[in-house]
């Protein structure tokens, strides 16, 4: 699998739960929280759900409920697809 | 508190205008905004003529985060939500947080939204299916979302029944506020053209079929060839009058009378409730025939419908008693939206002192004997509304709308298009 | 609030008809809350393989062996076939000679989530090819199909059985339906515009595209080895709710009516309120503060405190946070009262069947108020320390109460609540 980058998390996420044209997905966002950047946890769902499809990940739901930031996000999917055998 | 519900505000998006001034400006012009779906390619459908709602960018409107999650019905309360409570001026934060209601009417719930993620779950399976879908398609999804979006905390509601249901929420936001709450956002939208939306409405047998826009939605003519659907809808504030005139709140009328029946079974020979819920409302509103100035009529454009609508009419108000109009000619039937869209253009019409027409039935049907205020607006002094409303099924539901206090009253709006509706009309 | 207001009229329930999973009928339901069984099990309504919930509890309902006619059958959705033999057996329970009562002052409130979804579904997949079709084929569409769009026949087929001519209508507030269905009939009996109110709520949702749409937020138990045991309200390893289907149709009368005719009481209804929370489609803050308001309100209207509550029949969904959430709104609205009352949910053996489960929960509620036994909450083995109240785990339980208060909370942020007293105490 290809890493899985913030670019690709930010189209996600967009596509998921919507936002702000305008927000920059640079650095200095990986660290807030999804709720403060106004992603609630159904936005979160509907992305993990995406992830899955598109890149084969499928993440554990106790691993998506404690999802909070979108560095921990990319963390997650690129050290699971590392596990997996890519199919 | 008085016991009297008045109505403050108002929000429209609808065919012919996704804000309430322009499209008043529409039905007064007489223009009908009715045409060929664009929606998907209606070419395999008989039905291929329907009242659009065009030029409503829901990302702008409700914001892209609701956007997503929300079916295009949610959509249009939301935005008709804004623009009610803007126009009522109403300061929520004003308002105690647990005499804040919402009742509004739904009909056939998310179905666009609902029919592309059945398409996911058939073609894909169900993991395919979005976390969306479980708050997007069921019939409480404006309801759920116009709350949280005001921080409406107090009791909510959600009727159904199909094209009277909008007049049923109405009557129900009227008992909120009797009660004990303080302000209540009520009405109903409907967004059923969707390939299986419109699949499912043909089976039912009442839409025209064919592609003339003047030909389509004729109800009253002796050879009325069904209706056409529309979209849109309205929602409306309601308050306590007390606390309405305290805060200086200008007003559009009151909600004064409300009543709901039920038709017969078919075979019992019995007559439909239709009249009944009419008197019923009139009798609510403590007001006789003879004090209403003009009459919204369902107008269900089905021959039989049309008859025993017209026969409840000539019944109470005597043939060609009362002026009588069904701006929804210019539409479509709005189904959960349509009612609370005629509630609204009866208390413009109170506002302005204007009716406006019935659109393009020729000559009506001769066993009609109604006063059909036809193809013009007419000019008159608009007391006291009767708004009427059938849904499928053999629902009835009946408003009755009296003028407000002069001292509370909106002033009216110049309309000019009430003048040159004639001259311009197409 | 506003004092020195009279209290409400009390409304009895004079007759009651369910059809819930496990046991069939009033009796057979009763049997099974109180031997503690649990009626979930594998989906055997549709092929389940592929989601992530496999289980639900379903009924054992042969709509023919109910008297339906085929006719009947062939028109009906399963939700509007439950609604329809619950209403019949309501009215047999009830005595009530239905020719003594003038059509007009009979109505109907008819609570579902999600209506007609089965066939809506069924009927999709035959006119979109299984998914493939955006533009679904209209020319196989059976003449019902618009019947499944609008939920409002739900309400409209009960009508037709008790041959209601009043207000009739589908209140469709999500998973409290049951119960706002029930609050708006007692509301109409006590403003006088009916003498009977039929009312209740009816669901059957166990398709694929509601389970899927469970399956995408997660909401629903993947459990799927222990069927019987997935539904664990209040229980530390609870995983989600176990969908279920159902219905539970009353007979309200008035209680002076009621008496007059000597009619039996099950239970009166003497108080309800809803709020919302204004804060999420699905998500509950931890505090259970609008709950907690709802219950007040209810207790309020009755005018009765905390330590007149005998029993609390919970929403108990077997959510996290829905569990969590209902012990903080008992806690936060009865005080020290909430450690001493039972408190069970009948979803941890019946499931829950969205709009329908208050409805059924009501006709619980009054069967333990009649009988003097509180339910279980069965495959309660491990307590949740979050959860810290009297849930009367497995077995049943004798126990002399006045008062039960019935509580539901549904996507949309809805929360309502019902005060019943036993029959004859008010």
């Amino acid at each position: 699998m290809r890493q899985f980058t913030v670019d690709d998390l930010e189209r996600l996420l967009r596509a998921s739960g919507g936002g702000d044209e305008h927000m920059d997905f640079s650095e200095d966002i990986l660290d807030e929280e999804f709720s403060e950047l106004g992603y609630d946890s159904l936005a979160i769902l509907e992305m993990s759900a995406l992830i899955k499809r598109e890149f084969g990940v499928e993440l554990a739901d106790e691993e998506v409920a404690e999802l909070q930031t979108p560095r921990q996000a990319i963390d997650l999917v690129n050290q699971r697809a590392a596990e997996v055998p890519i199919t | 508190m008085t016991g009297t519900v008045v109505v403050t505000g108002l929000g429209v998006i609808a065919p012919g205008g996704d804000d309430t001034e322009a499209f008043w400006r529409t039905l007064l012009a007489g223009r009908r905004s009715i045409g060929r779906i664009d929606r998907f390619a209606p070419d395999r459908y008989r039905t291929r003529l329907a009242g659009q709602v065009h030029g409503f960018h829901a990302k702008e409107r409700v914001g892209s985060r609701v956007a997503v999650q929300t079916d295009l019905f949610t959509q249009f309360g939301l935005a008709a939500s804004d623009m009610a409570l803007a126009d009522a001026g109403l300061d929520m934060a004003a308002v105690p947080e647990y005499e804040r209601a919402v009742v509004v009417a739904s009909s056939s719930g998310g179905t666009e939204f609902g029919q592309r993620e059945i398409e996911r779950l058939w073609r894909n399976g169900p993991d395919h299916v979005g976390a969306y879908q479980s708050i997007a398609w069921f019939y409480a999804a404006t309801t759920g979302q116009v709350s949280i979006r005001h921080g409406m905390r107090g009791p909510c509601g959600v009727i159904c029944a199909e094209q009277a249901g909008a007049l049923d929420a109405v009557g129900q936001a009227r008992r909120l506020i009797r009660d004990g709450a303080r302000a209540a956002l009520t009405g109903g939208t409907d967004a059923s053209l969707c390939p299986y939306g419109l699949t499912a409405q043909l089976a039912a047998g009442r839409l025209y079929q064919g592609d003339d826009p003047a030909r389509a939605y004729r109800p009253f003519a002796a050879d009325t060839a069904g209706f056409v659907p529309g979209e849109g809808g309205a929602i409306l504030v309601v308050e306590d009058a007390a606390a309405a005139a305290e805060r200086g709140a200008r007003q559009y009328g009151t909600v004064a009378g409300y009543a709901a029946t039920f038709d017969p079974r078919p075979d019992s020979g019995r007559e439909p409730g239709l009249r009944r819920a009419a008197e019923l409302a009139l009798a609510d509103a403590g007001r006789a025939p003879g004090d209403v100035d003009v009459v919204f009529a369902d107008a269900a454009g089905v021959r039989e419908l049309d008859r025993i609508e017209a026969a409840a009419l000539t019944a109470l108000f005597e043939p060609y008693g009362v002026p009588v109009t069904a701006p929804k000619t210019m539409t479509g039937r709005l189904y959960a939206g349509g009612a609370a869209l005629d509630l609204v253009s009866a208390l413009l019409a109170v506002r302005d002192g204007v009716v406006p027409p019935t659109v393009g039935i020729g000559r009506p049907a001769a066993d009609g004997r109604l006063d059909l205020v036809l193809d013009h607006p007419r000019r008159l002094a608009v007391r006291t509304v009767l708004v009427l409303a059938r849904g499928f099924g053999g629902f009835n539901a009946a408003v009755v709308v009296t003028a407000p206090d002069a001292a509370h009253a909106r002033a009216p709006q110049p309309s000019e298009g009430a003048d040159h509706a004639s001259i311009h009309r197409r | 609030m506003r004092v020195g207001r009279p209290r409400r009229t009390p409304v009895a329930i004079t007759g009651m008809g369910v059809v819930a999973p496990g046991g069939l009928g009033v009796k057979g339901f009763w049997e099974l809350l109180t031997a503690g069984r649990t009626a979930t099990r594998e989906i055997s309504l549709f092929d389940a393989s592929g989601f992530r919930s496999r289980i639900a509890a379903e009924c054992e309902f042969d709509p023919r062996q109910e008297g339906l006619s085929p006719r009947e059958i062939r028109r009906m959705d399963r939700v509007a076939q439950f609604a329809v033999v619950c209403t019949r057996d309501a009215l047999g329970d009830s005595g009530l000679d239905l020719a003594a009562v003038p059509p007009e002052r009979i109505g109907v409130s008819i609570g579902s989530a999600v209506g007609c979804t089965m066939r809506l579904e069924e009927e999709y997949v035959v006119l979109s090819d299984g998914g493939r079709e955006w533009l679904v084929d209209p020319a196989y569409a059976v003449p019902h199909a618009y019947d499944y769009m609008v939920p409002s026949t739900i309400a409209a087929e009960t009508a037709g059985v008790c041959g209601a001519e009043g207000p009739v209508a589908l209140i469709s507030t999500g998973c409290t339906a049951g119960l706002d269905a029930v609050g708006h009939a007692v509301r109409l009996l006590q403003e006088g515009s009916a003498d009977v109110m039929v009312a209740g709520a009816a669901e059957a949702p166990i398709s694929p595209i509601t389970s899927a749409c469970f399956d995408a937020i997660k909401a629903t138990s993947p459990d799927n080895d222990d069927p019987a045991g997935a539904s664990r309200p209040f229980d530390l390893d609870r995983h989600g709710f176990v969908l279920g289907e159902g219905a539970a149709v009353l007979v309200l009368e008035r209680l002076d009516d009621a008496r007059r005719r000597s009619a039996r009481v099950y239970a009166e209804i003497i108080g309800f309120a809803s709020r919302s929370n204004a804060f999420h489609m699905t998500g509950l803050k931890p505090d259970g503060r609008e709950m907690a308001e709802a219950i007040r309100a209810a207790m309020d209207l009755a005018r009765i405190g905390p330590d007149d509550i005998g029993y609390i029949n919970a929403h108990g969904s077997g959510t996290k946070q829905n569990d969590r959430h209902e012990t903080a709104a008992f806690k936060r609205s009865l005080g020290a009262r909430a450690y001493e009352v039972p408190v069970s949910s009948v979803k941890s053996m019946i499931g829950h069947s969205l709009g329908a489960i208050g409805s059924i929960e009501i006709a619980a509620s009054a069967l333990a108020l009649e009988q003097q036994v509180v339910p279980p909450t069965a495959n309660l083995h491990t307590p949740d320390p979050e959860c810290d109240l009297d849930y009367v785990p497995l077995s049943a339980r004798d126990h002399a109460m006045e008062v039960v208060l019935s509580v539901g909370s549904g996507f949309g942020g809805f929360q309502s609540a019902m005060l019943l007293a036993k029959g004859g105490t008010t």
